[in-house]
């Protein structure tokens, strides 16, 4: 029904109408999101944080809905805590990703989620799983997700080299989201980054003048 | 022997569920909820958490209430604006309020903030967006001062400044001008009385005065109203005719007749 006063965008759910990407290196990895969260047209959110911790060196990156999303992280955090008491050990980063594509698949037909799982652990090293919106999981070595993915296909198959160093991971993904925030209408702000290695957990955010250069026309 | 009470069989009815589809295909309205097409914000400041709302609750384009509440409790140390279908919020705000009372009872601490947060989204979340309530949630607890943004969904958002409802974005534009981080406790009122007044006046869903509520490590001010945005202005002048204005040409005088049939006379008790 139709009413001036309500405007649609205020029931709608909110979407990080997103650009995520995540990278294997030598050593760890380095993950990356831009942090725009909106609502129809709105940004309900301009400094999101997507990059969300499931464990001490384990974090996902999140695209989809943002209440699906948030609960499976939260979920998942549960499950590895339990995991830890019972095993009395970190668990894999594997064993996470089958975490979220358990959840994600089983509920398939009412969450959209497209997640990636990435982390250290002492059995693998650095490693990036996705899990796109019908609940498969894949081992890649590196990976996109969101709405921005698709402008950076070309860019990430050209440039990315195995036995990339930490600063060339960083620089990878950095630009990529760059690339994506420029094109992409839902994807934009800043761009956060973390390094999580078997030391921890290095966090970076490019703000304003620090985010990379990309062509601009105007 | 006495009858067996029958026992309830329990769960769902959806027995008139049918008939109402054919009531409504047959051109039947179904009446609608109050929704409080709202302006409400909230900002951290330097030692605490300011909570605004404005007073408007609507029903369609109906001004259903010019005064109500929208800052709701949830503990001594927390409190709660609502957006969305007004008796969502009453009704989640309260239960969730009820159950961080347990909660404190149990612990012998004061509940957290991000404590409130977890119950009210994991609430919402399983309703799928059914129960519309969007909500700002502010407090301080032992780790200081904290402002979250609820969404019926139940996405949530920790942030210095949020506004949410209709006018949020009348509100967020005037925050985005004039937030500060680490703002005196005088400045935090002004920037967010001005955030509502960008709504009630430029929201055709909020409207009336502004609320206000203050919670600082050991005190809590609810200012209702803290400002009123609309104040009726003085009238000018007398606009009632004088007596005699309208000259009298004529006046006549008639009898009615009319006959007693019957007069009784009852006693009747007096009321205290």
């Amino acid at each position: 029904m139709y009413s001036p006063s309500i405007p649609d965008w205020l029931n709608a759910e909110h979407e990080t109408g997103t650009t995520i990407m995540a990278v294997e290196f030598d050593g760890g990895v380095v993950i990356g999101a831009d942090s725009r969260t909106t609502t129809g047209s709105y940004i309900a959110n301009r400094v999101t944080d997507k990059l969300t911790k499931v464990t001490d060196k384990i974090y996902c990156c999140r695209s989809g809905s943002a209440a699906d999303t948030q609960a499976i992280a939260d979920i998942v955090n549960y499950h590895l805590n339990f995991y830890k008491m019972d095993f009395g050990e970190e668990p894999e980063v594997k064993v996470a990703a089958n975490v979220f594509r358990e959840l994600c698949y089983q509920n398939r037909d009412s969450v959209s989620a497209g997640i990636l799982v990435a982390g250290w652990d002492k059995v693998n090293g650095g490693q990036v799983y996705t899990v796109p919106l019908g609940g498969m999981l894949t081992r890649m070595p590196f990976a996109t997700g969101g709405s921005g993915s698709t402008y950076v296909y070309g860019y990430v198959d050209t440039h990315y080299k195995e036995h990339m160093s930490k600063d060339e991971c960083l620089q990878f993904i950095s630009r990529g989201v760059a690339l994506a925030m420029s094109r992409d209408g839902s994807s934009g702000g800043v761009i956060r980054m973390a390094c999580i290695t078997k030391e921890g957990v290095e966090r970076f955010v490019l703000t304003g003048k620090d985010i990379p250069k990309v062509f601009d026309a105007y | 022997m006495a009858a067996l009470t029958e026992l309830p069989t329990g769960g769902f009815n959806f027995d008139n569920c049918q008939r109402n589809l054919l009531l409504e295909q047959k051109g039947l309205k179904q009446p609608t909820a109050y929704k409080t097409g709202t302006t409400i914000c909230g900002v951290i400041y330097k030692d605490g958490v300011v909570l605004v709302a404005d007073t408007r609750a609507t029903e369609d384009t109906i001004v259903a209430d010019k005064n109500c509440s929208k800052i709701h409790y949830i503990s001594p140390n927390i409190y709660c604006c609502g957006a969305g279908t007004a008796a969502d919020t009453e009704m989640t705000t309260n239960m969730i309020s009820s159950q961080l009372e347990l909660h404190r009872l149990n612990t012998n601490r004061m509940p957290r903030v991000c404590t409130a947060n977890r119950l009210l989204k994991q609430m919402l979340f399983r309703y799928h967006g059914h129960i519309s309530a969007a909500l700002v949630l502010g407090g301080v607890d032992s780790t200081g001062p904290h402002l979250y943004s609820v969404y019926p969904h139940g996405s949530t958002d920790k942030l210095p400044y949020v506004t949410m409802g209709s006018g949020s974005l009348a509100a967020m534009a005037v925050f985005e001008d004039g937030f500060k981080p680490n703002m005196e406790k005088e400045d935090a009122m002004k920037l967010v009385r001005n955030a509502i007044a960008g709504g009630i006046f430029n929201d055709l869903g909020s409207g009336s005065n502004i609320d206000l509520c203050v919670i600082t490590k050991d005190k809590v001010e609810y200012l209702r109203p803290y400002d009123e945005a609309n104040l009726k202005g003085k009238r000018q002048g007398v606009y009632r005719y004088k007596k005699g204005t309208t000259a009298v040409l004529k006046t006549t005088q008639k009898k009615l007749d009319f006959d007693v049939v019957r007069t009784t006379v009852r006693a009747e008790p007096m009321e205290t």
